[in-house]
């Protein structure tokens, strides 16, 4: 029996359904994050965890616990809001005392735990400052402190780095899992940002138009995403509209305007219609007619760690990531040859959603 | 820096150095205000004051010298004081009554979603749309002795009540006159709130009359000090309602001044008791305002 359990939670506004039969289990200390694009829903559902939105159906339990129709306030989750929403006329040390105010914990005991927590978020020499008298990272620390201190069973993060700038960003990403580590709580994170959520999570929930479209560890999701829109919302991705040509029991070669491409998905049919998605690192380019499939340097774009290209070819505009080695990289307008181990292939049924305007589907 | 130095360099000769110019802009921009304030404001409040300090005749209604006679009266006399006491006292309770009924009335509009929403602020707007004394005749009508109310109040069997010229009904008409003063600026400042703060204290267990008294009041505190330092100003300085339903005997600082002006002609008695009301409202005011906003200014900014 799962710590946190999700079953078929619906939320409907009007004819509007903001999330469609979701379902979700938690393990206890487990660290799990909804993904999607702003809209998918993703907010709503925590915000029924959370006791703030009522489920149309479905039922949500904690530690065997119906909660489903339990009050906010009687639920004892520790939540870190988007905007922090700490209280401006409190002091840090107020702010985190709080919850064990409302708790009815008595004041000697008050004291140390807040200062634990403050210490935790290394926070402490600024315990008597004013919310306003902070930065944003500090900000934050103090809601993740507020959250903790209470000891909640569940604590749950609605888009916690957002506000933050980007180097900040991603040092807080790690605090924020070291300091979960380090206190077990078992935590349900909502975010946009895929780097955010495959970095901390032990799983990843990806939500699309109110449903769940998958749920998996970070690097199967993006090894093997189960839908296009996974693949092309989850990092950097080719996608490449081909038919299939011949099929056996072991794999597949599939056409690519002319080009033949092998797979190794099994169970395809002559003629069948997919599309084809390779992500930008596992194209290596070679030199020019050898390989797979040739083609010129549109552009190329200097990342520090990392070289992107756009490469002109035969199947349209393919992006390529090489790690900067060192090496000398490939002139804009040169030609060069394409290669990839077919293992690195993911095939999607059906012909692609959109226009194939990959060099432009920069996500993430 | 260095390449904008040419630049300037070729205009600089004639002209005096940017440093010692006087910069013309904010005189310009801030001269039409300026002005209009000084002629529509000042300029009579100088000569009321300048007028205050003039003896009077009542013989020949003359006017003119120096006194301060007119202040020490006002001053000694018991029938000011209790003027100015009763004034205060009036404006502190429309004000504490406008707090009390305005601030949840706030919180609720702000609770509420658009369609009514707009419905109740227009409808707590409505009443300034209708004159002052054109509502206090709608009171005194309401309340005198063949009105509604005690027409109700027979009927009861309670009897007939003296409803009419009490202090109690000039309170319950300004604050009829002063709510919308009052529930605004707290409505802009809970505009301002973030409503997940709310949130937050819900989630921690706080109950809901907790997390307005602990986190939402505190926050909205600037806007209640406003809408009350309106309010106050006011109906301490308010004419038409003690006029109209104060009566004769009822007087509020406002309705000496006009007596003092209109029925004695004594123009420097009523500059003085002008003088000294503007004096007093400003004295309260701003340590009222001292008192409050040293609670909160470190914490809110």
């Amino acid at each position: 029996m799962s710590f946190l359990e999700l079953k078929n939670i619906t939320k409907r506004y009007g004819p509007l359904t903001a999330v469609g039969d979701v379902s979700l289990s938690v393990e206890k200390g487990e660290f799990v994050s909804l993904l999607g694009p702003s809209g998918c829903g993703k907010t709503t559902t925590l915000q029924m965890i959370a006791g703030f939105v009522e489920p149309s159906a479905g039922t949500i339990r904690l530690d065997g616990r119906d909660i489903t129709r339990a009050k906010a306030n009687s639920r004892g989750l520790g939540i870190v809001f988007q905007s922090y929403a700490l209280f401006p006329h409190m002091t840090v040390f107020d702010n985190v005392s709080f919850g064990l105010e409302m708790q009815r914990v008595a004041r000697g005991e008050r004291k140390p735990r807040v200062e634990e927590a403050l210490s935790l978020v290394h926070l402490s020499p600024y315990a008597k400052r004013y919310p306003r008298e902070l930065s944003g990272g500090q900000r934050q620390r103090v809601a993740l402190a507020r959250a903790l201190v209470i000891r909640p069973p569940v604590l749950l993060l609605d888009e916690p780095l957002s506000n933050l700038d980007a180097k900040l960003r991603e040092a807080m990403q790690f605090e924020l899992r070291e300091i979960q580590r380090k206190v077990g709580t078992t935590t349900v994170m909502v975010t946009h940002d895929q780097a955010e959520a495959f970095s901390i999570s032990d799983r990843v929930v990806v939500m699309e138009a109110g449903r769940i479209t998958q749920i998996d560890q970070p690097y199967r999701i993006y090894e093997h995403p189960e839908t296009e829109f996974i693949s092309r919302f989850v990092g950097k991705t080719n996608l490449l509209p081909g038919k299939v040509v011949t099929a056996t029991g072991a794999g597949a070669t599939v056409s690519l305007a002319g080009i033949a491409v092998p797979v190794e998905t099994a169970d395809l049919s002559v003629g069948e219609t997919v599309t084809l998605c390779i992500r930008p690192e596992k194209l290596h380019l070679t030199a020019p007619s050898s390989g797979l499939l040739t083609g010129r340097v549109a552009d190329r774009f200097f990342l520090g760690s990392q070289w992107l290209y756009h490469i002109d070819g035969p199947v349209g505009t393919l992006m390529v990531v090489t790690p900067n080695d060192g090496s000398t990289p490939a002139e804009q307008g040169a030609p060069v040859g394409l290669e990839w181990s077919p293992s690195v292939v993911r095939v999607h049924r059906g012909a692609m959603a959109e226009a194939p305007d990959v060099a432009l589907e920069v996500t993430g | 820096m260095s390449a904008a130095l040419p630049e300037t360099a070729p205009a600089a000769p004639g002209d005096e150095t940017p440093e010692r110019r006087f910069p013309t802009a904010p005189l310009f921009l801030s001269g039409p205000a300026a002005l209009l304030f000084a002629a529509l404001v000042l300029t009579p409040l100088f000569l009321t004051a300048l007028l205050s300090f003039n003896q009077f005749d009542y013989a020949t209604g003359r006017t003119g010298g120096f006194t301060l006679e007119h202040y020490l009266s006002v001053v000694t006399d018991e029938y000011y004081l209790e003027i100015f006491l009763r004034t205060f006292r009036i404006s502190a309770l429309a004000t504490a009554i406008c707090v009390v009924i305005g601030v949840p009335e706030a919180y609720i509009l702000s609770r509420m979603t658009n369609p009514w929403r707009s419905i109740f602020l227009l409808v707590i707007l409505a009443p300034l749309l209708v004159s002052v004394v054109v509502r206090a005749f709608g009171w005194s009508m309401l309340l005198g002795p063949e009105g509604p109310v005690n027409g109700a109040l027979i009927a009861l069997g309670i009897g007939r009540m003296k409803l009419l010229y009490t202090e109690g009904t000039v309170v319950v008409a300004l604050v009829h006159v002063m709510l919308p003063f009052m529930v605004i600026p707290v409505w802009t400042s809970l505009q301002k709130l973030d409503p997940a703060v709310e949130q937050a204290a819900l989630s921690f267990g706080a109950s809901r009359a907790t997390a307005i008294v602990r986190v939402v009041a505190p926050q909205i505190l600037p806007g209640i000090l406003s809408g009350s330092l309106i309010v106050f100003g006011l109906s301490a300085s308010a004419f038409a309602i003690p006029g109209l339903l104060g009566g004769r005997r009822l007087k509020m600082v406002a309705t000496v001044v006009y007596d003092q002006y209109l029925s004695d002609l004594n123009w420097p008695m009523g500059a003085a008791v002008a003088v000294i009301l503007l004096a007093a409202n400003l004295i309260i005011m701003l340590t009222y305002h001292r008192m409050v906003e040293g609670h909160y200014r470190r914490r809110l900014g």
